[in-house]
């Protein structure tokens, strides 16, 4: 098993370990804390009056159009990397394809400007 | 060398031993440091407020978080009658796990020999170390996200969709000025980031009287970027919106209780020392200092770092207002991404070595940010008169 496994390997443990302790913890308290069944006290919070309507309304869509354009900037963080390590020995021809690749996404990123996406009202 | 020396030779007991002994070691140290960071906070703040803060359990109130978590322990634990119960009972897993692991990439100090085996003082030192960081901190969005979901309740939904936008929104950024750390570093690996770090900052053949850190080799503005964006990522105020106590009673953890509830409030204490151990990696050079008394001194500075940031978080969350939801998305958006991806595009131009190529991209930026600024008064004109006109179109009819 090389040097690169292993590592993954003791992640892999020390998270098992994580989630074990947590488990472990919620178990404990469910054992040691009191329960009192009472209708009352599993109506949803809503400051005290009874809650009106459903629980899962609906919410603005911006929310989820800043999530589209978060996937297109995830996705460029994830090509850049690779090319950031190496950028010393790929030298000015990395430097031009990378600058190309950029200025593309900040054009995506400008469009997207330009058409309102970004104005929170 | 980056890795671990400790898995150079075959796996044996010994090491096997060494490294159960290691993650021991982080467990109890971010446990231990995030019941002191729950008083430290609470402290500070206090006399910042000009009051006392806790003082009544322990001396000056230090067994305070030991005695809440204890009380947290014999609360009841109401499950909503709305809540989708696997999810509602996963979110708080979720949001803790990753932030224990984040812990276990930081280097705090050199390497050390035990039982002639030499190893880091870090659990892990893989070569997809910094992309651990990025990729852990993805996961606590779910963890926030599923707790608000899962609730049946509106209160949690509203700081769940806050919170998801909020914290992909930065997300984005600090990625980018992770990208400038890599730039220079040319290397994942943690240690060789925190490494790369050493001596006195060089710059044109003259040696300036700083520090090498990163923090000074990226031109100052990617640690400024990473510094912000972390603290959304945290929902620490001022970007608290997630959990806006006067707006949305708490957000995505109101319906949690008891121990439930507890684990949010680990986790948000456990990623504000973590991320500050990241953040001294990146930027402040790990545990680079001068030696004291001829002996090399890492883990020493790193905590001394290490509390500068813990305070700083503490004193942000002491004297600034809350953002507005706008203010928070022009700032990521508008600011933060283009800010850091030009000053990624000019790391790199200098880290290639050439002039032609760093007076390139600066006159590029700059036309850039020119044509930027142009293209948007256009389109803020075009509604100006647009809107004129149906005013005075309304002023006809």
């Amino acid at each position: 098993m090389s040097s690169f496994l292993r590592s993954y390997l003791t992640v892999a443990i020390f998270a098992g370990a994580a989630v074990v302790l947590v488990v472990l913890m919620l178990g404990l308290g469910s054992l040691l804390r009191p329960t009192r069944p009472q209708a009352q006290k599993y109506i949803a919070y809503e400051s005290g009056v009874d809650p009106v309507g459903e629980g899962w309304s609906q919410s603005q869509i911006r929310y989820y159009v800043f999530a589209l354009l978060f996937v297109m900037f995830d996705v460029e963080t994830v090509f850049i990397l690779p090319w950031a390590v190496r950028v010393k020995v790929l030298g000015s021809y990395g430097l031009i394809e990378a600058t190309a690749f950029i200025v593309i996404l900040a054009l995506g990123l400008l469009y997207a400007w330009r058409k309102g996406v970004l104005r929170w009202v | 060398m980056p890795g671990d020396p400790l898995f150079n030779n075959g796996l044996n007991l010994a090491v096997a031993l060494i490294v159960i002994i290691k993650a021991i070691i982080v467990f109890v140290v971010v446990l231990v440091s995030v019941l002191f960071m729950v008083m430290f906070e609470r402290k500070v703040i206090g006399h910042m407020q000009n009051r006392i803060g806790p003082n009544r359990a322990g001396p000056f109130g230090s067994l305070q978080s030991l005695a809440d978590g204890t009380k947290l322990f014999f609360k009841e634990a109401l499950l909503p009658a709305k809540a989708d119960k696997r999810i509602y009972r996963l979110a708080p897993i979720l949001a803790v796990v990753p932030a224990f692991l984040v812990f276990s990439i930081v280097p705090i100090g050199g390497t050390i020999t035990i039982a002639h085996h030499v190893t880091r003082l870090q659990l892990v030192d893989p070569p997809w170390g910094i992309l651990f960081m990025l990729m852990l901190s993805s996961i606590a969005v779910y963890g926030v996200m599923l707790a608000g979901w899962s609730s049946g309740s509106k209160y949690p939904l509203l700081g769940a969709v806050r919170a998801s936008a909020q914290m992909i929104s930065y997300e984005a950024a600090m990625g980018l000025s992770i990208a400038a750390v890599v730039v220079l570093s040319g290397s994942l690996h943690t240690s060789a980031i925190a490494s790369g770090q050493h001596g006195l900052l060089h710059f044109r053949n003259h040696t300036v009287p700083l520090p090498a850190w990163n923090l000074f080799r990226t031109w100052v503005v990617p640690f400024i970027i990473f510094m912000i964006a972390v603290t959304a990522e945290m929902h620490r105020p001022p970007f608290d919106l997630v959990e806006a106590e006067e707006e949305i009673a708490g957000g995505f953890n109101a319906e949690y209780s008891s121990l439930g509830f507890a684990l949010f409030y680990l986790a948000e204490f456990m990623n504000v020392v973590t991320m500050s151990g990241v953040t001294v990696t990146l930027f402040l050079g790990g545990p680079d200092g001068p030696r004291i008394l001829g002996h090399s001194v890492g883990p020493f500075w790193f905590v001394l770092k290490l509390f500068a940031f813990l305070y700083t978080y503490v004193w942000l969350r002491a004297t600034l207002p809350r953002f507005r939801y706008d203010q928070l998305m022009d700032l990521g958006w508008k600011r933060l991404i283009p800010a850091s991806l030009g000053m990624l595009l000019f790391v790199a131009a200098v880290r290639t070595g050439s002039r032609g190529w760093v007076i390139g991209v600066m006159v590029g930026l700059v036309v850039g940010a020119i044509a930027l600024m142009r293209a948007l008064s256009v389109g803020a004109r075009t509604t100006e008169v647009e809107a004129a006109s149906i005013a005075r179109a309304g002023r006809r009819a």
